[in-house]
Order: C-alpha cells, then sequence, then structure tokens
C-alpha cells in the first residue's frame, strides 16, 4: 500500500498541469461547499438569535386565544396576569405585550396595522422601548411610537411625523388619536417591522379599556415559576417559536445543497473524465505495470488511490486559500445580494458563516468518498483489458 | 548441466474470431536452457508474441503445458503469475514501455520497489544496471528527453536490474536506426555472456537475427525449424 501511494503521487505529480487543474477545481468544490453550508449554518444561527433578542425571548406565554396569524382572535385573545406578575412586569423583567388591530392614516392613506403596545421598562427584547417614555415636559396629545424602518419607509413616515390612529375599543367602539412616531429602528427581524406600530402597553390598555392586560409575554430564561399565573396562558418553548425560522432555513438549505451538488457533479465529471481518460492515454503503462509484476487487482487499487491523492491534494490546496478565505468570511461576514428582510426571513444582511469541525470533516469525506468512487469505476474497466495487448497501446 | 528455463510441449493458442477460433500456436514443443541466446522468427503473425506472452506469463494457453522456471504457466493464479514476472521475467519491448513520469533512475527502480529491495540496495543495484548499459549521466532525465537508443537501453537496465532468469525482447530493434540497434543489441549480448542470463527474442529483424545462437522459425503458429545457425556475430 504504502508503494501504491508513492507511485500514485509520484504519477500525479508527473502529469504536471492535467493534475493541478483537476485539483483546483476539486478545492475549489471544496471551499464552495464549505462556504455555502456555513452561510447557511450562520443565517440559521443568526436568524434565530436574533429572533430570540427581538421578539421571543426565551419563550412566551401567549393567551389562549391568540393566533399571531389570525388577526380576528386577537379581540379575544387578553387576560390580567397576577399582581406578582404585573410588579415583576413593572420592573422590567418580562417583557408583557398587547396586541390590538388598528388602522393608520400616514399622508393621507389607509394602512392596516397590528397595535403592539410593549412595558416601556422592559429589558427583554432588544426593541428600544425607553423611547416610547414621553419626557413630562413635552406638551403634546400625540401617543408616541416606533416602528422598524421598514414599515416607516413603506409609510414614507420620519422620525416627528404625526399621523392618526383608528382603532375599536372593547365595547367595539371606534375612536381615534394622533400617533408621533418618535423612534425609526432598524432590526434584522421583520416580524417586529413589517405592519407593526409599537406604542407603551399602558396607553394601549387604556385606548382599549382593558386596564391591565396583556395578549403574550416574553421571558428572559428558562426559569419561569412564578409565570404560573392561569389557565388563560399557555407556554410556548422556544424550540416551538423558532419552528417555522427552522423550516425556512432547512428548506433554503435544501435549495443550496443543489447548487453544491452541481459542483461536487462537476468536480467529479473532472476526475471521472482524467481517470477515463487514462484508460486510453495510460494503456501501455497499466500494461508495462502488469508486465512488471502488478496483479490487474494491483492496478486497480493504484489507479483509486490516485483518485484519492486527488482528494489530499486538493484538500491541502483547499487549506492553502480556502483557510484564509473562509476566515476572512467568518471575521467579516457576507453581504447579502438582496434585502433579506424581502423574504420575510430574520437575518441580518450581512452574514456571519459558522464552520463547524463536522462540517469541515463531513466535506472532506463527501468528497474523498466521490473522488474514490469515480477513480474506481474506470479503474475496473483497467482491470479488465488484455494486458498482452495493452502493452501494444491497444485497447481489447 | 544447464538448467531448463522454458518447456512447451504441445502448446495450443487459439484466440475467438465471430463464431469459431483462430489457432495462433498450434501444437508447440520447445526447450530452452539456462544462458541461452534464442530468438523466435517468422513473419507477422506467425505466433512469435503470442509465444513470448505466454511464457512471460502475460496471458495463457488454451491447451498444452508451459513451463517456465518449472511452473506451468496455465495453472498460475493471477498473483502467481505477477510475482513469477516481478522476480524472474524481464521484458523489454519494441515501444521501450518506460513509465512516463519517471526519471531514468526511477524507472530502473521501479522492478526493486515491487520487490521490496532497501532503499542501499537499490541504489547500488541501479547504478551498476546504469553502468551496464552506459546511461549514468542520463539517471535523471525524463524518458521523453532520451533518443530511442536510450530509451531502449534504460528498459535493458529496467530488465535486468532483478538479475531475472529469463529476459523476453518483444521486437526490440523495430524502432531503432542500424547504429542503435547494434549498440543494444551488444549490451544484451554482453549482459547474456557476463551474468548467464537467459535471452529469448521474437524477432523478424535481421540484425537480431545475426546475434542470435539458436533461432526457432515459426510459420503459422508452428515450428518450422528450430537450430543453430553456423554463422553469427557471436560466434
Amino acid at each position: 500500500m504504502k508503494l501504491a501511494i508513492y507511485i500514485a503521487f509520484k504519477n500525479l505529480l508527473g502529469a504536471g498541469l492535467r493534475t493541478w487543474i483537476n485539483v483546483l477545481v476539486l478545492s475549489f468544490s471544496f471551499v464552495a461547499i464549505i462556504w455555502i453550508k456555513g452561510i447557511m449554518l450562520g443565517w440559521d444561527h443568526q436568524a434565530k438569535s436574533q429572533l430570540i433578542e427581538w421578539e421571543i425571548g426565551h419563550g412566551q406565554y401567549w393567551h389562549t386565544n391568540y393566533d399571531p396569524n389570525d388577526s380576528f382572535t386577537w379581540d379575544d385573545s387578553h387576560a390580567s396576569p397576577s399582581d406578582t406578575l404585573i410588579n415583576a412586569i413593572r420592573e422590567g423583567r418580562y417583557a408583557a405585550i398587547f396586541v390590538a388591530q388598528g388602522v393608520i392614516y400616514p399622508e393621507g392613506r389607509m394602512v392596516p396595522v397590528c397595535l403592539k403596545g410593549i412595558n416601556t421598562t422592559q429589558q427583554v427584547l432588544k426593541l428600544p422601548t425607553s423611547f416610547l417614555i414621553r419626557e413630562e415636559n413635552i406638551q403634546s396629545s400625540a401617543i408616541p411610537v416606533m416602528m422598524g424602518a421598514y414599515m416607516a419607509n413603506a409609510c414614507q413616515l420620519k422620525e416627528g411625523d404625526q399621523f392618526l390612529v383608528r382603532w375599536r375599543d372593547m365595547d367595539g367602539v371606534f375612536d381615534a388619536r394622533e400617533m408621533e412616531l418618535v423612534k425609526v429602528f432598524a432590526t434584522p427581524v421583520p416580524t417586529v417591522d413589517a405592519g407593526q406600530i409599537w406604542l407603551d402597553c399602558s396607553r394601549l390598555q387604556n385606548m382599549m379599556g382593558l386596564n391591565n392586560e396583556i395578549t403574550l409575554l416574553s421571558i428572559p430564561s428558562y426559569e419561569s415559576n412564578e409565570l404560573l399565573f392561569s389557565n388563560e396562558f399557555q407556554f410556548k418553548s422556544i424550540e416551538f417559536l423558532l419552528s417555522d425560522i427552522e423550516k425556512m432555513v432547512q428548506m433554503k438549505s435544501k435549495g443550496q445543497s443543489v447548487f453544491y451538488l452541481v459542483l461536487l457533479v462537476l468536480a467529479m465529471l473532472a476526475i471521472f473524465d482524467t481517470q477515463v481518460l487514462s484508460v486510453f492515454k495510460r494503456r501501455r503503462e497499466i500494461g508495462t505495470y502488469i508486465a512488471l509484476g502488478y496483479t490487474r487487482s494491483e492496478v486497480v487499487r493504484l489507479f483509486t488511490i490516485e483518485g484519492g491523492v486527488y482528494a489530499l491534494l486538493a484538500s491541502a490546496l483547499a487549506l492553502v486559500y480556502g483557510y484564509p478565505f473562509l476566515l476572512w468570511q467568518y471575521r467579516n461576514g457576507f453581504k447579502m445580494p438582496v434585502d433579506v428582510a424581502e423574504f420575510g426571513i430574520a437575518g441580518s444582511n450581512h452574514i456571519y458563516p459558522l464552520f463547524s469541525l463536522a462540517l469541515i470533516l463531513g466535506t472532506f469525506l463527501l468528497i474523498a468518498f466521490t473522488t474514490l468512487l469515480v477513480s474506481y469505476l474506470p479503474a475496473r474497466k483497467i482491470a479488465a483489458l488484455n494486458p498482452a495487448e495493452t502493452l501494444k497501446g491497444r485497447l481489447s | 548441466m544447464p538448467e531448463t528455463i522454458i518447456q512447451v510441449d504441445n502448446l495450443i493458442k487459439q484466440f475467438p474470431v465471430g463464431k469459431g477460433f483462430f489457432t495462433a500456436l498450434d501444437n508447440i514443443c520447445l526447450r530452452i536452457e539456462s544462458g541461452e541466446f534464442a530468438g523466435l522468427i517468422g513473419p507477422s503473425g506467425s505466433g512469435k508474441t503470442t509465444l513470448l506472452n505466454i511464457l512471460g506469463s502475460l496471458d495463457s494457453p488454451s491447451s498444452g503445458e508451459a513451463l517456465v522456471l518449472n511452473k506451468s504457466i496455465g495453472k498460475l493464479g493471477a498473483k502467481e503469475a505477477a510475482d513469477l514476472r516481478k522476480e524472474a521475467i524481464g521484458f523489454i519491448f519494441q515501444t521501450y514501455n518506460l513509465l512516463p513520469v519517471h526519471t531514468v533512475y526511477e524507472n530502473v527502480e521501479f522492478p526493486l520497489l515491487l520487490l521490496k529491495r532497501t532503499k542501499k540496495e537499490r541504489n547500488l543495484q541501479v547504478e551498476e544496471a546504469l553502468e551496464w548499459v552506459g546511461l549514468q549521466s542520463k539517471r535523471n532525465s525524463r524518458p521523453n528527453e532520451l533518443s530511442g537508443g536510450e530509451s531502449q537501453r534504460v528498459a535493458i537496465a529496467r530488465a535486468m536490474v532483478k538479475r531475472p532468469k529469463l529476459v523476453l525482447a518483444d521486437e526490440p530493434t523495430a524502432n531503432l536506426d542500424a547504429k542503435n540497434s547494434f549498440h543494444v543489441l551488444d549490451t544484451m549480448k554482453e549482459l547474456n555472456e557476463r551474468l548467464g542470463v537467459t535471452f529469448l527474442f521474437a524477432t523478424h529483424d535481421d540484425k537480431v537475427i545475426q546475434y542470435l545462437r539458436r533461432i526457432i522459425e515459426l510459420n503459422d503458429g508452428q515450428i518450422a525449424r528450430d537450430y543453430t545457425p553456423e554463422k553469427n556475430i557471436q560466434s
């Protein structure tokens, strides 16, 4: 085996440019696959962590009637938490959210929105809720609100603008007030941005005539003993809340897998083509090996090892330029060519790929295995040749 | 008493052609002793190369017996046949068949690598073989940097480096000009005399025939004549 590896190395290095072109193609596939998968892993990780930071915390309690995708449920999706919890919410240990429907009229247009009241003291979510506290010296009857940059852009609003909001209170009576946009925040999470207006929870409760009632609650950690407040709220685990993004990333991963499989197939075709060409171009050499004392199976082994050496050389080359590239990507991230928020997926437009040892080893094994396979197949063809004929350079 | 290197009895070799068979060798009986410098001669298609391939364990007989160094070629497994070639038989081909990506030194060293000789042994034997053929100065050259005569001398060194008992040379001068042919033949003759290695040629080149001490003439797969020439370069 040692000799076969030596000869295989010698043959490949001696073949010069042909070998290096194949190695380059293979190493490119190697780096590209790791990079693409790293981007997906990084995106997955970023999307989840940003959802946790901006929207869900480490789990949520939902009113039993609440369905975020069905606004008709919202009117009946509120209840009052315990006094202990109300105090905890005031202290900002939890993010309490009241959800209601409304319509705003920016620039004379009518835009249906989701009004979300949140306790301004909360320290669970990254939302800049402190901007919602109206300083006492400001004389304005307008309700201070904030919205995400995407929403502000869609409504053509900027900080300081005022607009009318109309809603229906608990008795079904329509009411309207002026709102003032005090903060436009940038967020990578579209579900706290698009179609949403954030205001102080107590103001929204007053508007609705439902003091102290909330729709849902985000918690800062898994310790939620004091949250066993009533049967009206159900705990939603972080796994449940992340399941949508999980499915989305999995779907994207499958799409990307097609891309890297195409890359892999192209690289394998190059190796396969080279090895098949070898059958024709190197048939005299094959006959010589047999005349010098090789068995047919040893010739098959030699050619298969040559394929393995391709994988090794490609890995070494990939290390030379791939390592600095991937390290640079890991540190500086990758700017997505389009705004990911347009897909409704949480995630920054700047993705920082993640590369795990399992990913690198898995890719190496995948490439090594397929390279060995596409080398073995033509080598089997070689084994069937008549050595007496191949010595003369003929195919029998 | 000289050792019998090759013993062939009633050897028949047939190749399938369409629904029938073509008989390439027909009832060949032959004995070659150690140290001989013999040649199979005859026109194209007479069966010289087929016989040489069988004796080199690159092919097997359809029937009959071919014993090489007391091993029956027809009964050898793939591994045993490979071992026989590796240890006891050297090949010289018309087209040299040097390994293209290896240097002259590495080509000559190759059979010793297969025999798992130590680096020191290999170095000594390769240098000696290169000296036999006068190519020490070309040890680092690649085959594509050599002339035809030099390439064939490398092939001779590669065939001889392991000190085989039998060297099978198939049309060794067919691609060489007269000067190089005589140079190569002189080298082989000298090695035959100095080392006692048995040489068996397949040729129809008159220049080779001049050197042979025994001529086995084949015609249509049968031995037409087996004789010692009255006069040759060696006599």
